[in-house]
């Protein structure tokens, strides 16, 4: 551990803070609150001053690395650039001094940022409304269930089912059985795509939804979609999008003219907010127009120019979020959007989905591609080449830290063996492509003529390789 | 501005290496039947100048906290945040990264959600964090549904000193599971503990009570874990961290839960998000399992140096799928960062004192309301920095007349259709004149109606 704890900054007695001094005066402490409620003993946080809190930080701020470091390659996560102008507007005190309940009249500016988001969405992804109350994708993916499982019961249907693909996200069958359904996973083809005569068995008329990314977690497009959603539609089932990979489409193809139902939005991936180390996300879900009597409530409405919530929402599945979901998110992406406008989304997509191809073109040499078809935005290789000769695909993974750059997605699709899934997005240069596809090609070479410098990687990081299996079977989990 | 930074030529030598003639091409397998072929009815991009300028336009629209005198809570909580939160929270090595799952280059989230796991563990008085959770309404409703889990039972006892937006939020994710949500009643602002007693028993998964409650007042869980100590059920609380500076710890009444919301550990009140649920539990292996999100654990590299991973990772949805506890994947983590650097900076004796002024000043406020003729404070004495005042004037109109005043006179109850009356907050951030006018301006609406 290159950087001590907070905790062992302490120095008894010294502290940190600043607060005025009392301006009322003061009761007995047990006059106001009941002795056993009045906590024996202070919490024992950290006694240190405010030089320590920084200097703490900033060292193990040095230890990390964002995109601001450099590529970020993660297939499925598009770790994008995250403009700077984003994140001043929303740290304006007029935008972020509100509290959730205030009065509607007190927050019309942020009420129709927020509604015009909703409708850039809905025009971006060809879905009729659109929510913003998810905090994340796995929230909106158990929202979107949730609005299903309630048209449903509204139609007094009882369907029990939802198919996923042996390649989707997780999160996708996790979030099917948080909201009441069984889950069947369903064995892609040859090509990496829903295999339609698998399909075709499988949904009947217990079938609620699939769920569905598009393109793929191979970065594949399901050049089947329509005759998919003929298929689930013919059996009274519904689509779900799941929008992760929306950034390989923007300008291309729309969820919704795909036929989809209700989709999610990842708005740290897509429309560029940061992702925090691990959040906080947005995922607004979008839904055609028979399922809108079913968005969680409230539901942002407009009317000759005033921004409300609508509350009186008798079929909605109800609140997901105790407020209105991560607003500062939506500030951000709404800047994003309007910074890029029509023509930038279009370019964004194309340049990622360029970026991919030339890494994919580049990098099909030296790893096994073991789905060669046409691919958008990421790619996912083999290590098994690699594995062969003793190095697997996490060793690899490392062994790119040592080289300051961080690892693509590993292990993922669990489809293929060893995988390494990739994507640039793009707003990764072409010498930032060329400086990691020369490292993989170093790498590969390692492999060949050193394998041991790969096996034992990292070297050069601040700590070697963490012993996962120790920390999961004697779990340390505070100080 | 689009922030590409390929030029033209750059373009066409990637296309050259790919052996495509343009950019089209690499969108072959997109069938003609489901292609988009117009331009999106959007707006043309736009420069930083020209964005600032139409945001800051929209933004004026908005009368923010800064322009009125706030006693505004009921879950979202205007603390005073040290200026060093946002300087260190701004550093991009934090906000640009990604989940951790690289560890040896992800040390800095690793350690700090370590340091912040810690600090909830030692807040809330329990054994195990995790590295938080959406907000504070989807941490009780996982806390709920982790309790069905674990007992295999579906009765929740489920206090109505609750914050109402928790329990819709634990109702919405509950109702697929068929868990039986109860309602106990308050007696007054207090939870009943004769409804438990009677409504608890060998079905029961859980009570649920908060801490302090919705209305401010500190419930007696002393009592309700007595009642529930030799019983299956767990006892699951969700607590406002920084009450717990002063107040004694959850987990020093046989708490098997403690959930909540973080965000008035350092958390900008930002119109209700992002914010971060939190998490603890007891050192309980079959609990662990049970626990949803992420947990950051200290182990030990090849050449024994200390470092920080992301651990037990087999009971999450990447690894787990469709038998995993939760769907959650993304959290909260920055906003978890946010809380670390808070309570470190406040430290030991910061977050009792934040505690300690908030409750005088409530106090304070309490008693000189209580003593306007028509005004009634439902809590009396039992209460940390927010409190429920009934009024035979209307709640409304009140709001309506202070606001004129510049201030927010607190949260009209009608709005959650259960009780009525304000519910006041005040924190360390307000002044004694700004409570005397509040004051004043009651008197004057008071004695207004006396002389009609």
């Amino acid at each position: 551990m290159k950087e001590p704890l907070i905790k062992d900054y302490n120095s008894e007695g010294r502290t940190g803070y600043t607060l005025p001094e009392l301006d009322i005066p003061e009761k007995e402490v047990d006059d106001i609150i009941n002795d056993d409620y009045l906590r024996n003993e202070a919490p024992d946080l950290p006694e240190v001053s405010e030089v320590d809190v920084v200097r703490h930080y900033t060292s193990l701020s040095e230890m990390n690395y964002g995109v601001d470091s450099g590529i970020y390659p993660l297939g499925s996560c598009t770790m994008k650039y995250n403009p700077k102008i984003n994140e001043d507007i929303a740290r304006l005190s007029k935008l972020t001094q509100l509290h959730p309940y205030q009065s509607e009249q007190d927050v019309q500016g942020s009420l129709d940022i927020l509604f015009n988001l909703k409708d850039y969405l809905a025009e971006i992804s060809g879905m009729d409304n659109v929510t913003l109350q998810p905090a994340s994708g796995a929230h909106g993916e158990l929202t979107g269930l949730l609005i299903i499982r309630k048209y449903f019961e509204d139609k007094n249907e009882d369907r029990k089912k939802v198919i996923v693909p042996d390649s989707a996200h997780g999160t996708n069958p996790a979030s099917a059985v948080m909201a009441g359904f069984d889950v069947v996973e369903i064995e892609s083809n040859e090509e990496g795509m829903v295999d339609v005569n698998i399909l075709k068995e499988e949904v009947d008329d217990n079938t609620a939804a699939l769920m569905l990314t598009n393109p793929n977690t191979l970065g594949i497009f399901e050049k089947d979609i329509s005759q998919i959603a003929d298929i689930v539609h013919e059996a009274g089932g519904l689509l779900y999008y799941d929008g992760a990979n929306m950034n390989a489409v923007l300008g291309y193809a729309r969820p919704g003219d795909m036929d989809f139902d209700v989709m999610h939005f990842n708005l740290h991936k897509t429309f560029s907010t940061p992702h925090g180390g691990g959040g906080p996300g947005s995922g607004p879900v979008g839904v055609k127009e028979f399922l809108e009597p079913f968005l969680p409530t409230p539901v942002l409405k407009e009317n000759e120019g005033e921004f409300y919530w609508d509350r009186d929402r008798p079929k909605s599945i109800g609140k997901i979020h105790a407020f209105h979901g991560n607003y500062g998110v939506m500030i951000r992406a709404f800047s994003y959007i309007r910074s890029l406008g029509k023509e930038g989304l279009k370019k964004t997509t194309e340049n990622a989905v360029l970026n991919a191809n030339y890494m994919k073109t580049k990098l099909r040499d030296d790893f096994e591609l073991p789905y060669d078809e046409s691919s958008l935005h990421e790619f996912v290789l083999s290590g098994s080449k690699q594995k062969e000769k003793g190095a697997s695909t996490e060793n690899i993974a490392k062994r790119l830290l040592d080289y300051g750059q961080y690892a693509p997605t590993i292990y993922f699709p669990l489809v293929v063996k060893e995988a390494l899934m990739i994507e640039p997005t793009e707003t990764e240069n072409l010498d930032t492509l060329n400086r990691f596809i020369n490292t993989m090609g170093k790498i590969a070479e390692e492999v060949e003529n050193n394998p041991e410098i790969v096996k034992n990687a990292p070297h050069n990081t601040v700590v070697r390789k963490l012993d996962e299996a120790q920390a999961a079977r004697h779990p340390d989990l505070k100080w | 501005m689009d922030y590409i930074s390929n030029t033209p030529q750059e373009r066409k030598q990637m296309l050259n290496k790919i052996g495509v003639e343009n950019i089209e091409e690499l969108f072959s397998a997109v069938p003609e039947e489901v292609r988009f072929n117009r331009e999106f009815n959007l707006p043309s991009g736009i420069s930083e100048l020209e964005l600032l300028d139409l945001v800051k336009e929209k933004a004026d629209k908005n009368i923010n906290l800064e322009e009125k005198t706030s006693f505004l809570g009921a879950g979202a909580y205007d603390h005073y945040i040290p200026s060093i939160v946002d300087h260190i929270v701004s550093r991009s090595e934090f906000y640009t990264a990604y989940t951790p799952y690289q560890a040896e280059l992800s040390q800095g989230t690793l350690e700090a959600i370590y340091e912040y796991q810690s600090m909830i563990a030692e807040l809330t008085g329990m054994d195990i964090a995790n590295a938080s959770m959406l907000d504070g309404g989807s941490a009780l409703a996982e806390a709920v549904l982790m309790s069905a889990r674990i007992t295999r039972k579906n009765k929740v006892l489920v206090s109505k000193g609750v914050h109402p937006s928790y329990r819709k939020v634990t109702k919405t994710y509950t109702e697929p599971k068929s868990v039986n949500l109860k309602n106990v009643e308050l007696n007054n602002s207090e939870t009943d503990l004769e409804t438990i007693k009677e409504n608890l028993d060998d079905e029961t998964a859980a009570v649920v009570i908060q801490y302090p409650n919705f209305y401010g007042t500190i419930e007696d869980l002393k009592e309700i874990g007595k009642l529930l100590e030799d019983k299956k059920a767990l006892f699951i609380v969700a607590a406002n961290p920084i009450t717990l500076g002063m107040l004694e710890a959850p987990g020093e009444f046989g708490v098997d839960i403690v959930v909540g919301e973080g965000q008035s550990l350092g958390n900008t009140i930002n119109y209700g998000g992002p914010y971060l649920g939190y998490m603890a539990i007891r050192d309980n292996r079959k609990h662990l399992r049970q626990l949803p999100g992420r947990l950051a654990g200290a182990t030990e590299d090849k050449e024994g140096n200390k470092g920080f991973v992301l651990t037990l990772q087999t009971r999450e949805q990447h690894i787990r799928r469709e038998k995993a506890p939760s769907n959650i994947c993304s959290n909260e983590s920055l906003n978890a960062l946010v809380s670390a650097i808070y309570m470190s900076t406040m430290g030991k004796k910061g977050i009792k004192e934040v505690g300690y002024q908030s409750t005088q000043k409530a106090h304070y406020f309490a008693e000189k309301i209580d003593n306007i003729d028509g005004f009634e404070v439902v809590n009396k004495n039992n209460f940390f920095h927010e409190f429920w005042v009934k009024s035979d004037l209307n709640i409304a109109k009140i709001k309506e007349e202070l606001y004129k005043e510049d201030i927010l006179a607190g949260v009209n109850l009608e709005r959650f259709d259960e009780e009525e009356g304000l519910l006041i907050c005040v924190t360390e951030k307000r002044k004694k004149e700004e409570m005397n006018e509040f004051v004043n301006k009651l008197e004057v609406l008071t004695d207004e109606r006396t002389s009609h």
